[in-house]
């Protein structure tokens, strides 16, 4: 039996934008995923340790601040220390395609974009689920 | 009998439509189906084939009237853009005061009539830049200030009794609005030769832009200090701006934007009369915020509702008598969330539209977004055609040259009653469920709003809305060659230094006995906080410890999020 992804959508930072994480939050959990949202204004700290605590396959971290680029090396080595390394880490928002090739390089498996499809959502994050087979 | 024309001619004009429908329009239908089996504005008012007189028979002349005259459906002045265009108000914020200054300073000499300021996320939520939830964050989505020091490099070499400044600032607003004081104070100003606006409405951000800090109740009562303050010792500043524009950017529809704007407005007013204040007395400085979307009519429609409801609640419902209490006037800008990365030279052809569609409403500042907004914040270059696209509006359209030019327009009146009608039905739907505050903690106007979001994105998905560049006419391996605007790695340390050189350099005896004293008039709900804060800002306090302070007292808010 396949077991329904689940997932953790995380605001972190100062950063208030909340439109597209809902909007996001809500297709998944259509979708028949398993959905947490930490509402806003969370640190890294809390994000990754509610997403070790609550044992989910995909972090995703919404970001319109432009904070990415010191928000996501924190996520990523927050786990790595907590034994969080095989949450898969995604990323959504306002990123600079410059930045995009730098996050992946980090370690972020994926950033989906303002104006992604929903369905193109759910199915890239089971295709990265799929890959990262069972744990 | 009717007021648009007589019976007669109406019986008329009812016949000659029924036979064009039996007609032409069948005719037609038979060779061809129109592209949809409905039309609808995005709020989802249905849209006819063709408006006639019949559609506005029912409207009452005197509820379309002229401009400069209750109810001001047709515009707050009764010469508009004849006299003067619309303030050109590009915002601008980012790096420390110095480099804000810079950029005002450019867009001054390119022909900007008023200035716009955008703090960053620190400063917004009352933070300084050296708060460990401050990294990363410093400068980078607007301008870091912290101290009266930071907000006179902000300023400097800026005449302020000549130019007027917006300030789109929220939960710390009562702090920049005192520095602001402070600095004019320093200057030896006349407080009341000031103009300008701090946003301070705070009601919104529970509800869409989620900048909060305290609970609920003490932070309209920061709103009701500045409202108060202003109204006696400022004549001529709005000590708020009512905002639509981030709930719609949040996910509404135009017609809940107008809607949740006027629940909004209530409640202050409320609040301020409750001090014993007529309203008389300060609602002539009540300032106004809206997004212009991509429907067009439907945005004309929307702002001279708006107009006509502000007028009719000021009038009828808090006893206004000074015409100028019932005036709605607002600052416009176009909706960055119709702003898309693929071909983003597109955005252009769309913040025209919209901005076209604000002067059609009769705006008093527009600000038009940056081509380049999907990306980062504005470089100059993209604020540059920003405002060379108001300024081909203003003198080579010729569209200023008459008051309301599409007021008497079948659709646009149809459109204008039938929103102010629907408004109404929501402020008393609204009541009904117990009131704007109550409503805002259960979540309902956020439901609403995040329901709307998710409709446009399946929308969106299914090509049902369309969006050149996304969903339709994609050009699949583009290439963006786009230069985005830097951000100095400098520009943390810069700013952190100069706070730290105020926290040494002041009288720190004074700045500790001015806290207290702010601590007990915070406790006191009848007495306002803003002389307290204008002299701790003077004496170099620091946004974050007042805010912190207060925090203390108050305690802060959570939301529970729904989605």
């Amino acid at each position: 039996m396949n077991q329904a992804i689940r997932i953790m959508l995380a605001k972190v930072g100062l950063d208030g934008h909340d439109r597209g994480v809902k909007v996001v939050a809500r297709c998944l959990r259509d979708a028949g995923m398993d959905v947490i949202y930490t509402g806003l204004h969370r640190s890294p700290d809390e994000v990754v340790t509610a997403a070790v605590q609550e044992d989910v396959d995909i972090l995703g971290v919404s970001l319109l601040s432009g904070a990415h680029m010191t928000i996501f090396p924190r996520i990523l080595k927050l786990l790595e220390e907590r034994g969080g390394q095989d949450i898969l880490v995604v990323g959504g928002g306002v990123i600079p395609d410059e930045d995009v090739d730098a996050l992946k390089k980090m370690g972020v498996k994926e950033i989906l974009l303002q104006d992604t499809p929903p369905q193109v959502i759910v199915e890239t994050l089971r295709e990265l689920v799929d890959a990262r087979g069972p744990r | 009998m009717n007021d648009f024309t007589d019976a007669s001619a109406l019986e008329r004009a009812a016949k000659e439509l029924q036979s064009w429908e039996a007609n032409e329009v069948a005719a037609f239908l038979n060779k061809q189906q129109e592209r949809r089996p409905a039309f609808r504005t995005q709020s989802g008012f249905p849209l006819k084939r063709a408006y006639t007189a019949l559609d506005v028979a029912d409207i009452p002349l005197e509820d379309i009237g002229l401009p400069g005259r209750y109810p001001f459906t047709r515009g707050p002045y009764p010469t508009m853009y004849r006299s003067r265009f619309w303030t050109m108000r590009q915002i601008a914020g980012f790096g420390t005061g110095e480099d804000t200054n810079r950029r005002f300073q450019y867009l001054i000499s390119q022909g900007q009539t008023g200035l716009s300021t955008d703090f960053d996320m620190p400063t917004l939520m009352g933070l300084d830049s050296d708060h460990p939830m401050s990294e990363g964050e410093v400068g980078r989505e607007g301008v870091a200030v912290c101290t009266l020091a930071d907000m006179e490099a902000l300023f400097e070499g800026i005449d302020l009794e000549k130019i007027s400044v917006s300030m789109t600032i929220n939960p710390s607003a009562w702090v920049l609005l005192a520095m602001y004081v402070a600095l004019a104070q320093k200057r030896g100003y006349d407080l009341h030769k000031l103009s300008g606006t701090i946003q301070a409405d705070i009601l919104k951000e529970y509800m869409a832009q989620k900048e909060y800090i305290f609970p609920i109740a003490p932070s309209v009562r920061l709103v009701r200090d500045c409202i108060t303050y202003c109204a006696r010792h400022m004549k001529r500043y709005n000590p708020i701006n009512i905002s639509g524009y981030h709930i719609s950017e949040a996910g509404s529809s135009p017609l809940h934007e107008a809607a949740f704007t006027m629940a909004n407005l209530i409640t202050y007013v409320e609040e301020v009369t409750k001090t014993g204040m007529h309203v008389d007395e300060f609602a002539p400085r009540l300032a106004f915020f809206f997004v212009s979307q991509a429907d067009f009519f439907e945005e004309v429609a929307k702002f001279r509702a708006l107009r006509r409801v502000y007028a009719k609640i000021m009038k009828e419902r808090f006893g206004a008598r000074n015409p100028e209490s019932m005036r709605l006037r607002f600052h416009t800008q176009t909706a960055a969330a119709t702003l898309t990365k693929p071909q983003y030279m597109v955005n252009i052809i769309r913040t025209t539209l919209q901005a076209l569609a604000a002067v059609m409403g009769g705006t008093q500042s527009l600000h038009t977004n940056g081509m380049d907004e999907a990306f980062a914040i504005p470089t100059e270059a993209a604020m540059k055609i920003a405002l060379r696209t108001q300024q081909v509006i203003a003198d080579e359209s010729n569209v200023a040259s008459v008051v309301d030019p599409l007021g008497g327009s079948y659709l646009v009146e149809r459109l204008t009653s039938d929103f102010e009608k629907a408004i109404f039905e929501i402020l008393e739907e609204v009541e009904r469920r117990g009131g704007t505050v109550k409503l805002i903690e259960q979540g309902w106007f956020q439901k609403h709003i995040a329901d709307f979001a998710y409709d446009v994105a399946l929308g969106k998905q299914s090509g049902d809305r369309t969006v050149i560049g996304v969903n339709k006419y994609i050009e699949p391996e583009e290439d963006a060659e786009i230069h985005t605007h830097p951000y100095d790695p400098t520009t943390a340390e810069r700013q952190i230094s100069r706070l730290q050189r105020v926290r040494r350099e002041r009288d720190n005896a004074k700045v500790s006995a001015l806290m207290d004293r702010m601590v007990e008039i915070a406790k006191d709900e009848t007495q306002n906080l803003m002389p307290v804060t204008i002299e701790l800002v003077a004496a170099g306090a620091t946004m974050g410890e007042i805010v912190e302070r207060l925090k203390d007292l108050w305690g802060t808010y959570r939301e529970n999020p729904i989605f």
